[in-house]
């Protein structure tokens, strides 16, 4: 299903998010964070730990609507959403093939995943459990099931954390693949700039809680020309643009 | 599920562990619990001839009466009609539990404002809800099952709204985010989370229907194993009181061995096979 026509980007614009404690305590998560996201693009959410990057994302998927302002999803193609959380959240009573079957519609039920279980090196582990399967493979397997859903819009909560650094450098390599083979707007929740850097086209650097937009930085620099040289010389131009933000 | 009160009654219940490691390993406890039941009626045996009397037959006796009701038939329709309504009763109080349940795990206030009643049924005897329902609608099947379902539904009611509570809301909002249907919903995100508590008020609740159908059948029936004790009560024939009781709880071991374990088996595959 490639995106046909002028496409609605994703917009957002959250004028406040405040979460109220049973105390009383309330704290204010977001404020007046609006931001856009082309579509095709892969864009990154970078901010430091506890500003509300998971908020913003769980409003996003509809899964939290006590806030104040609105939103916008790409009306292209499927409509569908797809979300890898922080964890892999596999139904631990299915095996990995029917968890990533369970997420398609009705009508894509039956599709062909060889190629996509082959691309993200799942083949041999179709028929096990969640609890057969390390961390690493869990995060692919959810992976998988994202991709499987072909999405219009595909949200991702540092879908790596708690990996080792070569699982992880791993697993960045699979999701470049699998969404090189088809892109799809993408909005990935990130505080590891490198990887954002490697990523991503373009870099949404939030403010410390309550989370709004810093600014904005482009990577226009072509995925396959970032080697570790060229993300070095991104690196430099982010901070001289973003000084402070690591 | 019939070993609610006496652990002894389940073989399979070690089985459960061992069939998996070898035959030798699984004929064990099988073993045990043979010469277990034989060392029961050595001593029976013993007792009834030590102190012989018609209140208080030997095994082999009752063993001829059992041969007889089930050569005149008697035997398999009375015990098919008591195991008819246990069955019955046990749908229906684990469907009705199941959705009380649920939705007083679900709801809080619900909880809050219903926790009394479901404490009221709880400690309503068994005995005044079987009189009751047969006063308000008549010595009939449905005022027996819906005694016998009403008894075991607070119960079930208890154990659901634990379930209901313990969910995880994680896997209902991925069901949210990639929009799973409702029948998918229940089929693989709620019942496979409920499946342990589902397990517990199963074996509980079987246990406890099946005696209080007896109950019903001996106050408002006229066939069944409770109407046979009760023929036989009047008639002072212990021997046909045991034969019917031990038939009974044989036919409640088959459905444990044959039906229970081997469906909590498939339900919990997944969790045999650790990383
Ligand atoms: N349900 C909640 N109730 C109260 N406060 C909350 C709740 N969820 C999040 N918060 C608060 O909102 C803020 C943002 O949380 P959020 O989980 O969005 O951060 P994050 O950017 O995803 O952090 P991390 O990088 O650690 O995952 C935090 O200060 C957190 O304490
Ligand atoms: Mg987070």
């Amino acid at each position: 299903m490639q995106p046909v026509g002028a496409a609605v980007p994703l917009r957002v614009d959250i004028a406040e998010k405040t979460f109220r404690s049973a105390q009383g305590v309330s704290v204010t998560a977001l404020k007046n964070l609006s931001f856009e996201v082309r579509q095709g693009e892969f864009a990154c959410l970078l901010g430091p730990s506890g500003c509300g990057k998971t908020t913003t994302l769980r409003i996003l998927l509809g899964l939290d609507k006590q806030f104040s302002g609105s939103f916008q999803l790409p009306e292209v193609g499927s409509h569908r959403i797809a979300a890898v959380f922080q964890e892999p959240t596999l139904l631990p009573w299915r095996t990995v093939e029917q968890n990533v079957r369970l997420a398609l519609p009705k009508d894509l039920r039956t599709k062909n995943l060889d190629g996509l279980f082959a691309s993200l090196g799942l083949t041999g582990m179709r028929s096990l459990y969640p609890a057969e399967l390390s961390l690493g493979l869990a995060r692919r397997a959810a992976l998988a099931r994202a991709f499987a859903t072909e999405p219009a819009v595909l949200f991702l909560d540092e879908p790596f954390v708690s990996l080792d650094g070569r699982t992880a450098e791993q697993l960045r390599r699979l999701l470049l693949a699998v969404w090189s083979a088809r892109p799809t707007t993408a909005l990935m929740v990130t505080h590891n700039l490198t990887e954002a850097l490697t990523l991503s086209d373009r870099i949404i650097v939030l403010a410390p809680r309550p989370a709004h937009v810093l600014g904005i930085f482009d990577v226009s620099l072509p995925r396959q020309h970032r080697s570790p040289d060229a993300t070095g010389d991104l690196l430099r131009s982010f901070h001289q643009t973003f000084p402070g933000v690591t | 599920m019939t070993a609610g009160d006496t652990g002894d009654r389940t073989p399979g219940g070690s089985a459960d562990i061992s069939t998996r490691s070898g035959p030798a390993a699984a004929l064990m406890p099988a073993l045990t619990v043979t010469i277990s039941l034989l060392g029961l009626c050595l001593l029976w045996s013993l007792a009834a001839n030590a102190w012989p009397s018609r209140a208080f037959p030997g095994p082999e006796e009752v063993w001829q009466v059992l041969l007889r009701e089930a050569a005149s038939g008697d035997l398999f329709y009375h015990l098919g009609a008591t195991l008819g309504r246990v069955a019955a009763a046990y749908l229906v109080a684990m469907i009705a539990g199941s959705v009380i349940g649920i939705l007083l795990g679900s709801y809080r206030g619900a909880d809050r404002f219903f926790n009394p009643w479901v404490i009221l049924f709880l400690n309503i005897p068994a005995l005044v809800i079987i009189v009751l329902a047969y006063i308000w609608f008549g010595l009939n099947e449905v005022a027996a099952i819906g005694a016998v379902a009403v008894n075991k539904i607070p119960n079930v009611v208890v154990t659901m709204r634990e379930g209901a509570r313990a969910l995880d809301p994680r896997y209902a909002e991925m069901a949210a985010v990639y929009r799973f249907g409702p029948l998918d919903r229940v089929r693989h995100i709620l019942l496979p989370q409920l499946q342990p508590y589902l397990a517990a008020a199963s074996r509980s609740g079987i246990a406890l229907i099946w005696k209080i159908v007896l109950v019903v059948e001996l106050l408002g029936r006229s066939n069944g194993v409770g109407f046979q004790i009760y023929l036989y009560f009047q008639l002072f024939d212990v021997a046909a009181i045991l034969a019917y009781t031990l038939a009974f709880v044989a036919v409640m071991l088959v459905v444990e061995l044959l039906l229970v374990q081997p469906v909590e088996r498939h339900a919990t595959r997944w969790r045999r096979r650790p990383a």
